[in-house]
């Protein structure tokens, strides 16, 4: 039992934090920091040039491009990219479909993909929700019909991040209406160049244009896209959702958006002292602290009983809402710290001229706010993993 | 990094959960609660021969030579059972005090004695008015002779009335609020001037009020610097927060377990409780809080000895205030659930409701680590 980092890892720690600094381009860190649109050049640069380094895919069992690095390794390695500003590393191929592909795909499917992934060649995105089947997921109806050696597919899903990169989408889809609704569910890969597939962005409140609705008109899918046996995605979806949840409780990002709370409130005046010295708003900034402490140390917990063979259990639900409520606490006073500076729309001013109104930092926190709202919602919202809690840990 | 236990540490945690669930029924607890001594000797006894009493201290006085996790593991158990034998006064604040600063004499004269069962201390830091500031210290201690006279008046000394020795915190100089100025001495309760009233506290434990009337202690008696023993008792109470989380980790989980079996049993409009959605939520936010206090708990043992004290103040702080917001939501929710059950002296959940809530009391509560977790930064 100890906490402390041994001279390896601190001297990892340099390493990487070096590498971020020689590689990430200075445009992109900027954005990253003021929350402005990064384009998908942005992100692909980025992680290619971390797949360059070999350290794109670190959860990866190292036969397919992991590291191999310790449970401590990977905590420094997620805060220093939280810490340097490094674009987010786009989850859905990476973090999601792979680790299905790996354990249910054909031999085909990881000899195709599994590099694409790691080389960023294929921008994923992922096929879940329907307009009809949000958090009762099973009951989707998006169809998938064989016909010679193909599905043709047609059929509605929305939420879907980023669709309007993507080159391939992980799709569940509807192959038997027999039995339980679960049972009739298969998971398929289709390409989203292929014809009958389109993309309408849908605008969210905070202006941005970041999720799609995406329609399958007859797309016809060749049957060796599918993954493992048709109508068992549901064990698979659920397989990957075990996997979401420990990569969502954002940690090392909220240890850096406390940074710039902190920055923030320190910088803004508050009666005859800064809003950071007023008791009532340190109160606040502090509860979050604390309980940002409480998660790390449950994850630091959870990814040991993972590395000594304990596969994350339901308990990762626990990660899912504790770290959706840390990051909207602290999006939630960011917002309150500028006062009336989050009035004004602050269109993303890449290549204007203008000046900001107000501080420079102020013009994004309210839209960051309101966007936030999401986390609480996706990956299965929080509702439902207090289902999940309730089932399959305490047995209800 | 690593949070995994020692084969060591494992065996440890088996037999505390073993001793407790054979030795600490509720029905048995309740007996000891009620006698006169409020307590068991012969369990005292038992701690000693099984080397709990002396897990945490060092070999050269008669410990095993743990750490602070050993601490968390006896203490973890003992939140399950609601232990009352005085283990967090004599073991946990007072000899740690001791083996941190006290002299070689005292060491050699108490440490061995307490890994023994021998000696029971109790740490007299409170005051009437002082709340939970520690350098709030109105006990004078005057120089007299070659050593001190001390007159003040101490409050709520856990476990005070059948201890051997008290630890007492007096001033020698400053104002009485100052940081400076405080010294820690050793205390024979039977000296003369010493006037002692012990009581029972509403957890079940017992406590005492001090008054010093011009009690005579020699230089030798002083622990640590004399006019500088703040940061030592800083340190002994986030000895004892580290303690309490462990504690509070043990109880909560009964408290849970305890809850969730009720609720899948109990039935009302045909149906057990716990077929109810919003009932459902209310068990998973209670086992979220559990999990979070472990994890709390686990993080105040591994950094309670931290040599940079303004971050071993932040995290215990943290600690505190997080145990004692889970503590009294855990503790609230599970009397509500279940009903009337949970208001009857006669059922157990009441009587860790009323644990965790002097949990959170004691050693500061969630206001005043909220102040001092942002003091520190």
């Amino acid at each position: 039992m100890d906490l402390s980092y041994s001279p390896e890892d601190i001297a990892f720690r340099k390493e990487v934090r070096a590498f971020i600094d020689e590689t990430l381009s200075p445009a992109t860190r900027e954005k990253v920091k003021g929350d402005r649109h990064l384009a998908k050049q942005d992100f692909v640069d980025w992680q290619k040039a971390l797949y360059r380094k070999g350290w794109i895919a670190p959860h990866w069992p190292v036969e397919y491009g992991g590291t191999g690095w310790t449970p401590t390794q990977r905590h420094i390695f997620e805060e220093e990219l939280a810490y340097g500003h490094c674009p987010r590393i786009i989850p859905f191929g990476l973090k999601m479909v792979a680790p299905v592909i790996m354990k249910f795909g054909s031999q085909a499917q990881k000899d195709r993909y599994l590099p694409r992934i790691l080389s960023s060649e294929d921008w994923w995105c992922q096929g879940y929700s329907e307009p009809g089947s949000g958090s009762d997921l099973a009951s989707l109806q998006t169809k998938a019909v064989r016909d010679g050696d193909h599905y043709v597919v047609n059929g509605m899903k929305t939420w879907t991040t980023m669709a309007q990169h993507a080159d391939m989408i992980f799709c569940l889809v509807r192959t038997s209406s027999a039995g339980k609704q679960q049972e009739g569910i298969s998971f398929l890969l289709i390409d989203m160049h292929s014809p009958g597939v389109s993309v309408r962005p849908i605008k969210t409140i905070d202006g941005s244009a970041e999720i799609n609705e995406t329609r399958f008109d007859d797309v016809r899918v060749p049957i060796e896209n599918l993954v493992g046996e048709e109508n068992k995605g549901w064990t698979y979806a659920k397989y990957l959702l075990g996997h979401e949840r420990t990569g969502i409780a954002g940690v090392a990002h909220s240890k850096e958006q406390i940074k710039r709370l902190k920055q923030i409130a320190g910088a803004e005046r508050a009666g005859d002292r800064s809003l950071l010295e007023t008791p009532r708003f340190r109160d606040k900034i502090s509860n979050v602290e604390i309980n940002l402490m409480a998660l790390e140390m449950t994850e630091l917990r959870t990814v040991y009983a993972e590395s000594a063979g304990r596969a994350p259990g339901p308990e990762a639900s626990i990660l899912k809402i504790r770290g959706t409520e840390v990051q909207q606490a602290i999006t939630e006073l960011l917002f309150e710290a500028v006062g009336h500076y989050a009035f004004p729309v602050d269109d993303d001013r890449e290549g204007s001229n203008e000046p900001p109104i107000g501080p420079d930092y102020a013009g994004r926190l309210a839209p960051h706010y309101f966007n936030w709202r999401k986390s609480s919602i996706y990956g299965g919202s929080n509702e439902i993993q207090k289902n999940i809690i309730a089932k399959l840990v305490l047995g209800l | 990094m690593d949070l995994s236990w020692s084969s060591e540490q494992q065996q440890l945690r088996d037999s505390v959960e073993r001793w407790v669930a054979q030795s600490y029924a509720f029905e048995t607890r309740r007996k000891l609660v009620a006698s006169e001594l409020g307590w068991s000797r012969d369990n005292w006894r038992q701690f000693a021969e099984l080397g709990w009493l002396g897990a945490a201290l060092p070999e050269d006085f008669g410990g095993i030579g743990g750490s602070a996790v050993e601490t968390l593991i006896v203490m973890e158990g003992f939140g399950r059972g609601l232990v009352v034998e005085p283990y967090l006064s004599t073991v946990v604040l007072g000899a740690n005090l001791i083996a941190a600063a006290g002299s070689a004499a005292q060491k050699d004269a108490l440490l061995g004695a307490v890994a023994e069962g021998k000696c029971l201390l109790a740490f007299a830091y409170a005051e009437p008015t002082s709340r939970y500031e520690p350098f709030n210290v109105q006990t004078r201690a005057a120089k007299k002779g070659g050593g001190y006279a001390l007159s003040g008046h101490k409050c709520v000394v856990l476990n005070g009335g059948g201890a051997d020795r008290l630890i007492v915190s007096a001033r020698d100089g400053g104002a009485v609020r100052d940081h400076g100025g405080i010294s820690l001495f050793l205390v024979d309760p039977k000296a003369k001037g010493v006037r002692l009233k012990s009581y029972p506290t509403v957890d079940g434990g017992r406590a005492a009020e001090v008054w010093l009337d011009e009690v005579a202690v020699g230089a030798a008696d002083a622990i640590g610097p004399i006019g500088g023993a703040l940061p030592l008792i800083e340190h002994a109470l986030d000895r004892g927060i580290a303690a309490l989380a462990a504690e509070a980790t043990g109880a909560m989980v009964v408290v849970h377990d305890t809850t969730l079996d009720y609720m899948k049993t109990r039935k009302q409009f045909g149906v057990a409780l716990s077929t109810f959605q919003a009932l459902q939520h209310r068990l998973v936010d209670m086992f979220i809080h559990c999990e979070e206090t472990r994890s709390m708990a686990l993080k105040a043992a591994l950094e309670v000895d931290n040599a940079d004290p303004q971050a071993r103040a932040r995290t215990l702080s943290a600690v505190k205030v997080q145990i004692g917001k889970a503590g009294r939501a855990v503790g609230q929710e599970a009397v509500q659930l279940h009903g009337g059950m949970g208001m009857t002296d006669e059922y157990k959940i009441g009587h860790y409701f009323k644990r965790l809530s002097l949990i959170d009391t004691l050693f500061g509560d969630v206001d005043y680590h909220l102040e001092r977790f942002a003091r520190a930064g």
